[in-house]
């Protein structure tokens, strides 16, 4: 029973994670229909980011909750930063392109983002401290959940609430889902839309260097190359979800979470990856329009 | 003369939608026949149905080729019911846009020549003169369709009406007995529907066509079609000849409403 | 002044990215001895950098808008020069001579460097089936790839076969594996499709490293023996200028095969599915079919350059085949242009010639295939060498002839 426990813990961990990435794919798959390839690597840099800032706030003689809030918002605005500025060079210049010239440019951002961090910084791993809050609470519920697990789990589940309610009843989320329906229309009704992809391209980074920050706290280490399979993880998680919806994206990231826990718990743990892989082309061919995704009829 | 097409109670649901019911339809034999419906009765859908892309919900679709027994076509791949002999064109064009206006025209011809990978590699006699029919049928249609002088552009550089001409020429290069036409006059200039329509008569005797479309345009329909099916909200609601058809009043309420009653000119 | 609107923007965007890459650039955190360096030297060059991109990229974007509406199609000096037969035929002499004459100029390190090369001409080629063809993006090509370099080890170390038997054997094997990768994906759509192969490539890879009875784990296979001569046991010098003359030889091939696939009955159909997969069955072409066929042909090919690399190199392991190499075949193809024969074999040898003798490229390869990948879609989506459609000559009276 503990070792379940544990696994479903581990899971839903892991899973927090991977919803909080695969808002970003779904969100700008909801509008774009571009897989932004890239987007695995604004959550490498998030977590690069907040290693220096904290490091330099640490060095400062500033301690506990302090770094953390400020690495935190510095880190949110810098990984929000270079979703805005990604987007701006390696997209928007190919709005009117076919298919598959902007999913190459993504691959091309992806692999210049990675070596970019690589080149500047390192290739090796790097040690990553643990930011997150002590406290009597959470030592107390210590032995039923650990204390970067209670967090992670709850910061998600505050994060994309307000998502939730950012998308239903601001005048921005009205906006965004009105584009991601026809782009066309929303144009047409006076949604700025290119005002609208810019903005989900910020969300979404932000999102995901809340989820780097997250993780690299709680795994402890870092390097240049974390991105790309979390971000394939997570692109499995949003179609898995459903791709483009927003519920469907978390749903995704746990079941995926959970899958890969107990798989690599109960399975073998060499396989972890290839269960998730395995999962998403099983998904994209069986059930392309996921668990809550909508079905769409190719128009003629 | 006999019927080329039959369609018996054809009815098609897009989830909880019917976008045609119960639809009933048959094209003679070297005839002209069209499709009218106010927007969204289901004339593409029908055409799409016909064609491969959609599997019909319920109903059957038979072809009778020239020089065969009845084929059930309903339900088949779309490569295959063009191989049987139906063509057809697209409402907004849908050209090979990066290949030359003569290479639209020679992928037509695909279903017709049957050279495989060895003979690409080794281009035997065979392939060779298969590859020079393929060239000189392409072109004599191109010229047939007033495109020759064209033949080396892109298809994406080419004018709006000689982009519709090319689709037709590519659907002619699959040697239909029944062609397709959805919308060939749209976007088109009088002068232009003009040429348009002669050019669909003089086909049909040229090419040994029978001829299915939707037109907008009801001169044009009106000119050319033996006899035309009307569709409204995915259900046929009048079949008759043009003379028939002005004067139904069925028809002429899908046009213009309850309260009309002017002509359907 | 002329430019005065992009200097103005520019330095805003330098200054934009000099605050953007501030962390990532200037400072470097040393965790175990817990001190920062600062580099502030990196702020100007990201400063003149961005400044100096900056200015042209948006030169060049509206360059590219206003000529999109005046003149639609160009055609670049060097597409003029390719197709010119005075040009093209001395050249193509001269590099006849010296492909013959390289191994007995250059050192034997030199020859190894332009087989490797040569590998990737073939592999460009063939993933140039896939996805400049027939439109079919493939991000898991490398995984043909290894089915081609462990069928040779494996079967070799098994089954003791030589590698004349197990050439072809690796080619069918990688084309049978892309017909197994095909059938699953011929409904997807093309970003999807990315996807799924990509999936596939990773799965293949994991497998290789983890089961370590079938294949060793990552330790991988050594020892593989180079091809034979004749029987003659030839020194590691000899075999590299044999290894060489072979790849020679099947690029040759490489390059007769897909010239005369692309322009045949197939080859158009390819193109034509790459345009609109619909219209395209509308106009008879069996779709299934076409696809499985550019699968199965592209992988022939990365199977063959597989077996040679593990012939060449007498050791492989999964490491090998990661998706950067996926991401490194496919710039080869961008870059000199989908479905350009000429464009993707320059574009092969610049690749991978230029890190070998300009140190720069070396240390900065990755990034630049990165920068270059966007940057070719923005401005030349077409590629370096751009594929341009054949032009048929008649000789009707009334047929106007181009050129």
């Amino acid at each position: 029973m503990n070792f379940f426990w544990d696994l479903f813990l581990g899971g839903l961990t892991r899973g927090s994670i991977y919803a909080l990435l695969a808002l970003g794919y779904t969100m700008v798959y909801g509008i774009l229909q571009l897989i932004n390839f890239a987007h695995g690597e604004i959550y490498m840099i998030g977590a690069f980011s907040a290693l220096i800032v904290a490091s330099i706030l640490t060095m400062q003689g500033l301690t506990g909750l302090s770094v953390l809030i400020l690495a935190t918002i510095a880190t949110v605005l810098y990984a929000a930063a270079y979703g805005f500025t990604v987007e701006k060079i390696a997209y928007k210049p190919l709005r009117q392109s076919s298919r598959l010239s902007p999913l190459i440019s993504a691959i091309g951002m992806s692999i210049f983002l990675q070596n970019y961090v690589m080149l500047a910084q390192t290739s090796d791993f790097l040690p990553f401290p643990n930011l997150l809050p002590q406290s009597n609470f959470l030592d107390s519920i210590s032995s039923v959940i650990g204390p970067s697990d209670f967090i992670i789990i709850v910061t998600s589940a505050a994060v994309m609430s307000a998502l939730t309610l950012l998308l239903k009843f601001t005048k921005m989320g009205k906006a965004m889902r009105a584009t991601a329906q026809d782009q066309t229309m929303a144009m047409l009704t006076g949604v700025n839309v290119n005002r609208v992809i810019s903005r989900t391209f910020i969300i979404g980074s932000a999102l995901a260097a809340i989820g780097g920050i997250l993780i690299a706290s709680h795994v402890g280490r870092i390097n240049f190359y974390i991105g790309f399979n979390a971000g394939i993880k997570a692109f499995t998680a949003a179609v898995l979800g459903g791709i483009g919806s927003v519920p469907g994206a978390v749903l995704g990231g746990l079941v995926l979470g959970l899958a890969e826990s107990f798989g690599t718990g109960y399975i073998s743990s060499d396989y972890e990856s290839v269960f998730a892989f395995a999962l998403l082309i099983l998904i994209l061919i069986f059930k392309p329009d996921g668990i809550l995704g909508r079905s769409s009829q190719q128009k003629v | 003369m006999g019927n080329i097409l039959e369609v018996k109670n054809l009815t098609m649901d897009f989830g909880g939608l019917r976008a045609l019911n119960n639809v009933n339809l048959h094209i003679q034999r070297g005839e002209i026949a069209a499709l009218i419906g106010p927007n969204g009765a289901g004339k593409t859908t029908l055409f799409n149905c016909l064609t491969g892309i959609y599997k019909p919900t319920a109903g059957d679709i038979l072809l009778y080729p020239p020089d065969g027994k009845a084929k059930k076509i309903s339900g088949l791949k779309i490569n295959i019911i063009t191989e049987l002999g139906v063509a057809r064109t697209f409402q907004n064009i849908r050209l090979f846009g990066g290949m030359t206006v003569l290479e639209n025209v020679m992928i037509g011809r695909h279903t017709r020549s049957k050279s495989s990978i060895l003979g690409a590699i080794f281009r035997p006699p065979a392939t060779r003169s298969e590859e020079k029919a393929i060239i000189d049928k392409s072109y004599s249609i191109l010229e047939y369709m007033g495109l020759a002088p064209l033949v080396n552009e892109l298809a994406n550089n080419l004018p709006y009406g000689a982009q519709r001409r090319l689709e037709i020429a590519r659907a002619l290069a699959t040697d239909p007995h029944l062609l397709l036409l959805d919308e060939p006059a749209a976007g088109m200039n009088p002068q232009e529907t003009n040429e348009l329509d002669a050019l669909i008569a003089q086909l049909r005797t040229d090419y040994n066509l029978s001829i299915l479309l939707i037109e907008h345009d009801m001169k044009l329909v009106m000119n050319l079609a033996q006899n035309i099916f009307v569709l409204d909200y995915g259900e046929e609601i009048a079949y008759g000849t043009p003379q028939e058809i002005r004067h139904n009043p069925a028809v002429i309420k899908a046009y213009l409403g309850e309260e009309a009653d002017a002509e359907v000119s | 002044m002329k430019y005065a609107c992009e200097l103005k923007q520019s330095t805003y965007i330098a200054l934009w990215f000099i605050l953007l890459t501030f962390p990532i650039m200037v400072v470097k955190v040393n965790t175990i001895e817990n001190i920062i360096v600062w580099r502030w030297i990196n702020i100007v060059g990201v400063g003149v950098g961005a400044f100096v991109l900056s200015f042209f990229w948006q030169l060049y974007l509206r360059k590219k808008m206003t000529s999109q509406q005046t003149a639609p199609e160009k055609v670049s000096i060097l597409n003029r020069l390719i197709e010119n037969p005075k040009i093209y035929r001395p050249a193509l002499f001269i590099v006849g001579i010296f492909a013959l004459i390289f191994p007995a100029v250059f050192s034997h390190y030199q020859v190894n460097v332009m087989t490797t090369a040569l590998i990737y001409v073939m592999l460009g080629l063939g993933l140039n089936i896939e996805v400049g063809l027939a439109g079919l993006l493939d991000l898991g090509y490398v995984a043909f790839y290894a089915v081609g370099a462990y069928s040779y080890a494996l079967l070799n170390y098994h089954f003791g076969l030589g590698f004349w038997m197990l050439l072809p054997v690796g080619a069918l094997l990688a084309a049978f594996f892309g017909i197994l990768v095909g059938f699953p994906v011929l409904r997807l759509r093309g970003d999807y499709l990315a996807i799924v192969t990509l999936a596939f490539a990773e799965i293949l890879r994991l497998v290789l490293e983890n089961w370590n009875t079938f294949s060793f784990g990552p330790s991988g296979i050594s020892n593989i023996p180079r091809p034979g001569f004749f029987g003659i046991n030839l020194t590691p010098e000899q075999s590299a200028i044999y290894m060489y003359f072979l790849l020679i030889a099947l690029c040759g091939l490489t390059i007769f095969v897909t010239y005369r696939l692309q322009h045949s009955r197939i080859g158009r159909a390819w193109v034509a599915l790459r345009e609109d997969e619909l219209a395209c069955q509308a106009t008879g072409i069996d779709k299934t079919k076409a696809k499985l066929t550019a699968f199965a042909l592209g992988a022939m090919w990365a199977g063959m350059a597989g077996v040679l690399f593990a012939a060449k190199t007498t050791f492989i392991n999964p490491a090998s085949f990661t998706f950067m190499e996926s991401a490194m075949i496919l710039s080869i193809v961008v870059l000199g242009g989908m479905g350009s024969i000429p464009g993707i074999i320059l574009a092969a040898l610049a690749i991978t010639l230029l890190p070998e003798y300009l140190r720069v490229f070396s240390d900065y390869r990755m990034i630049l295939f990165g920068a270059a990948l966007i940057i070719i879609m923005v401005f030349r989506p077409g590629g370096l060498l751009a594929d341009r459609r054949k032009q048929y000559k008649f000789h009707q009276p009334d047929a106007k002839e181009k050129r």
